[in-house]
């Protein structure tokens, strides 16, 4: 088993850390650096739960091995309220609803935070092209969708 | 019914656990020490086992312990039965096959554990499996329902003698008599396909046996943690305060997380004993599928008798329903399916008969809508037949049908998953439908809409459903409310949750009688070291049953707050008022005194009480209803289809629900969108495929495939009509199934409706566009 010393910015903060060449980026994150907000649904990069952005864009981080990331900058559902206020996206999603197991809240927020960094005023397909990767067992999606839109409307 | 907290619709007080990435699930626990196990699994369906060696496992680095059958001595035993089957219906018969916790001898589903690895990660437990040598002498697997039931091609349980887990004939009036003197009668086989529950989080068991304070933590995804912890503790000798069972967040329930006597929960606390050292084991997306527990998969062979003007007289319903290959549910689904076929119709005379067989394939036990949507999917189907036959309206057919209020209470007959007698306790059910045919605008679609979308050459069409929803069944669930000295109040319950939104509704409905805001309530649920009485979160019971145990303690504890603040304030308890947070005298508030103050004052250090006095702010209520508040509505869906591709879109979906008094509106209607979109799942998405050598062929993501943002329709259009229960002080009934339970039976009327020229009748309730293609193909030849 090969090792691999790598250097990244995981939330904001510089990390140094050794992972085996076999360490995902999510095992990493929940095993070695202790950010278990992101979350296992599958392991095989179908359900998307484990959404994290890597330097701006979505991945499933159970497809990317860790040793991948050196110099990478992660941003994690951890990372997203910044001095104790909550990403405009994560009040919305309370305002709307759109909670409730909140298993694949994590990767959710992390696909619409991309979206708008990318779009921010999204069309309603566009918010559900976004989303398309994040599998939710619970809500049926309504309340997600439109805690996007309102975050897109309110950040205008 | 609403008051300042109670009814309103605030958001929930637990998300600001879940969206930060604090709230603390299964797999984010971590005990210094731990390891880790995995289960070796069964490639064959039915197999005998002649030898499992695994020797060579032992010498990998980093594996601890290797166990099969075998090697847990007595300790290995079947079950016990969860769910025993009821003993008041006369004449029948149930085979029990609970659970084993791993294969012994013999292997009867694919996914069956034969091992169980002990490592320092999980990694090198699975790489063990390797290591491990199984010999396995296959055998012919059973999967076809009817063969089945003829013993063909094998026994699943060779002591048995059969394949027969249950045989159950129930009837009310008189069928025979009644299709005698019947006009019409319309005969029909249909299928209802098997699904999975698919929760977001998979199962997982996180156990700890400390030795020197003789006390066992677990940590289990369950639904039912008391039942949990009194079984554990029965089997180990230990005292059930010896264990403590703990349900961290849970990633979605959906009735799988219910089961107890699995691999993880009897073997993983015996071994944890043995090798002094905490075990985790995080079940993954392909046990998942392949062995924890799943739904549906249903034969009926049924009948409707009516008269020329469309008035049911009767309905027969004889169905092969498949348990897998144990029943340690008893017989909890196929029940349901008898007490809903009738739905909320009138039917003077009905005969159901279960026949239930042990088959290769994986346990079924209740999945969201739990033996509902089979029997509300066959009497629609019936009556849609019906319609067309009798050339009638499929809402008109349904309105004629339809049970009156003052029919309510009606006793139906039929004795269901709780053991007694299905009673609909109250509902409005033609104004349900009436509701939803104003939404929809039904006459205008029929009339106008539709006609000019078939002129311009487009495949629309309208599904029109009604159905039932038994819920908040027994039988009991218990509560504690307590008021502390920092003036805030802590509710306990046995049940555990798995995103419904307990800690924000019960804290509503605590709020509502102490006069504190909701955010001052804390609620514990699925803790045993807080409330260790209880049955479980199961059949949409929580906020009807485990709420009104809720409500009982907090009305003892506001009449504890009036006595006590009486003594304390020397006025009369009629002279207190009770508000924010404090008591005062009437008229003068500055005359206070706080919660938090009295909770102090009310538990004394010195000095007498008077007899009868209970110390502290605080009560214990319990709830048991006779039996279960029955939920209804109706649901119309609208669909387009390509002709060319069979593409289909869903252009509008609304539901009329009434589940009597709404506790918060917002999280109510979350409840309802989440269970449309597991029908629309079920009725267009997923399907659980066996082959003919009982292997699954969907075991993941890629192939059984859960809606996705993209395949819902623009919005879910919910109306509500309340009619209150009466067997409960607040009026409420169950919700959470009541989305999964019309949705497949909609979604085939509409289907039907769009590609009105192909004159299709669909018989099962699972869908895609190439099914859809091979009836129409099939149609256009018969043409």
């Amino acid at each position: 088993m090969s090792f691999h010393r790598i250097i990244l910015t995981v939330n904001g903060s510089t990390e140094q850390v050794d992972v085996p060449g076999n360490m995902t980026l999510l095992q990493m994150l929940r095993e070695k650096l202790a950010l278990t907000g992101t979350k296992n649904g599958c392991a095989a990069g179908e359900c998307g739960a484990c959404t994290v952005l890597m330097n701006g864009e979505p991945v499933n981080s159970c497809m990317v091995l860790a040793a991948e990331c050196d110099g990478a900058e992660i941003v994690t559902v951890e990372g997203l309220a910044q001095d104790g206020q909550l990403d405009i996206v994560q009040q919305t999603i309370i305002d709307e609803g759109g909670v409730q197991c909140g298993f694949c809240t994590p990767g959710m927020l992390i696909s619409a935070r991309a979206l708008l960094n990318r779009n921010p005023s999204p069309t309603e397909a566009e918010i559900r092209e976004a989303l398309v990767g994040n599998l939710c067992r619970c809500t049926g999606y309504a309340r997600i969708i439109s805690a996007v839109k309102a975050a897109a409307e309110a950040t205008q | 019914m609403t008051g300042k907290v109670f009814g309103q619709p605030i958001p929930r007080l637990e998300d600001q656990f879940l969206l930060t990435g604090t709230a603390k699930f299964i797999d984010d626990i971590e005990i210094p020490g731990m390891v880790h196990a995995a289960f070796l699994r069964s490639d064959y369906a039915h197999a005998r086992i002649k030898k499992i060696d695994y020797s060579a496992a032992l010498k990998r680095p980093g594996v601890i312990a290797v166990y099969t059958a075998e090697d847990f001595g007595d300790y290995w035993r079947p079950g016990p039965l969860q769910v025993p089957p009821p003993t008041a219906i006369k004449g029948s018969q149930f085979n029990a096959r609970p659970l084993v916790p791993i294969a012994k001898d013999k292997v009867r589903f694919s996914g069956e554990p034969l091992a169980v690895v002990i490592a320092e990660s999980r990694y090198i437990a699975e790489d063990a499996f390797d290591d491990i040598i199984v010999d396995l002498e296959p055998l012919p697997a059973v999967v076809d329902l009817e063969e089945a039931w003829e013993n063909k091609p094998a026994l699943v349980h060779d002591d048995l003698g059969t394949n027969m887990a249950a045989l159950v004939k129930q009837e009310r009036g008189n069928y025979e008599e009644a299709r005698a003197k019947a006009d019409v009668v319309i005969s029909r086989k249909i299928l209802v396909n098997r699904n999975a529950a698919a929760a977001m989080e998979n199962r997982g068991f996180v156990v700890n046996w400390d030795e020197r304070e003789q006390e066992m933590t677990v940590w289990a995804t369950t639904q039912a943690p008391i039942p949990l912890r009194n079984t554990i503790a029965a089997r180990l000798g230990l005292f059930e305060n010896q264990v403590r069972v703990i349900t961290p967040f849970i990633g979605g329930g959906f009735g799988p997380k219910i089961m107890t006597s699995q691999a993880d929960d009897v073997l993983l606390p015996w071994i944890a004993m043995k090798l002094k050292r905490p075990i985790k084991w995080i079940e993954d997306r392909r046990e998942n599928f392949l062995a924890t527990t799943s739904e549906r998969d249903q034969v009926h062979y049924a009948e409707i008798a009516l008269t020329k003007d469309g008035v049911i007289l009767g309905v027969k319903d004889v169905f092969y329903h498949n348990t897998g290959a144990y029943d340690p549910y008893g017989m909890t689904v196929p029940l349901n399916t008898q007490t809903h076929t009738i739905s909320n119709y009138r039917v003077p005379s009905f005969y159901t008969e279960i026949r239930m067989v042990f088959t290769n394939q994986m346990v079924v036990t209740p999945v969201r809508g739990a033996g509902r949507p089979e029997g509300v999917f066959v009497m629609e189907r019936l009556m849609d037949a019906a319609a067309r036959e009798l050339n009638m309206d499929p809402a008109e057919i349904r309105l004629k049908n339809l049970l009156e209020p003052n029919e309510l209470p009606l006793r139906t007959g039929i004795i269901g998953q709780d053991f007694v007698e299905g009673v609909l306790d109250s509902g409005n059910y033609k104004a349900n439908l009436q509701k939803l045919m104003e939404m929809v605008e039904y006459e205008k679609f029929r009339k106008e809409i539709q006609p000019a979308l078939r002129a311009q050459g487009k495949h629309v069409g309208m599904g029109i459903v009604c159905f039932t929803e038994g819920t908040a069944v027994g039988p009991y669930e218990g509560a504690r409310v307590t008021i502390g000295g920092n003036g805030k109040v802590s509710v306990a319950t046995g049940i555990s949750t798995q995103g419904q939104g307990h800690f924000t509704v019960f804290a509503q409905i605590v709020a509502e009688q102490l006069g504190v805001k909701a955010e001052d309530v804390n609620v514990v649920t699925g803790d045993t070291a807080h409330f260790h009485w209880g049955a479980g979160t199961f059949a949409s019971r929580g906020a009807a049953v485990a709420g009104t145990a809720i409500y009982n303690a907090a009305v003892k504890v506001r009449e504890k707050i009036f006595a006590t603040a009486s003594k304390w304030l020397e006025v009369p308890p009629e002279q207190i008022e009770l508000g924010d947070g404090k008591v005062w005298v009437k008229g003068k508030p500055e005359q206070f005194i706080t919660l938090g103050d009295l909770a102090f004052r009310a538990n004394p250090t010195r000095g007498v009480i008077e007899p009868g006095v209970e110390p502290g702010l605080e009560a214990t209520g319990y709830y048991g209803p006779p039996y279960g508040a029955t939920g209804a509505g109706a649901v119309a869906m609208i669909v387009e289809i390509d002709p060319e591709t069979m593409e289909l879109k869903i252009k509008r979906f609304v539901i009329v629900h009434d589940c009597g008094t709404v506790i918060n509106p917002l999280l109510l209607e979350g409840q309802v969108e989440g269970g449309v979109s597991m029908g629309i799942g079920n009725a267009f998405y997923e399907k659980m495929v066996y082959d003919e050598n009982g292997q699954l062929l969907t075991a993941s993501f890629m192939d059984y495939l859960m809606p996705q943002a993209t395949d819902m329709p623009p919005k879910i259009e919910i109306g509500h009509l309340t009619t209150t229960s009466p067997l409960n002080p607040l009026g409420i009934k169950g919700v959470g199934e009541a989305g999964a339970i019309p949705t497949p039976s909609a979604f085939v009327q509409a289907v039907e409706d769009a590609l009105f020229e192909y004159q299709l009748e669909i018989p099962e309730s699972n869908l895609s566009p190439s099914k859809i293609f091979e009836y129409v193909q099939k149609a256009s030849k018969k043409g």
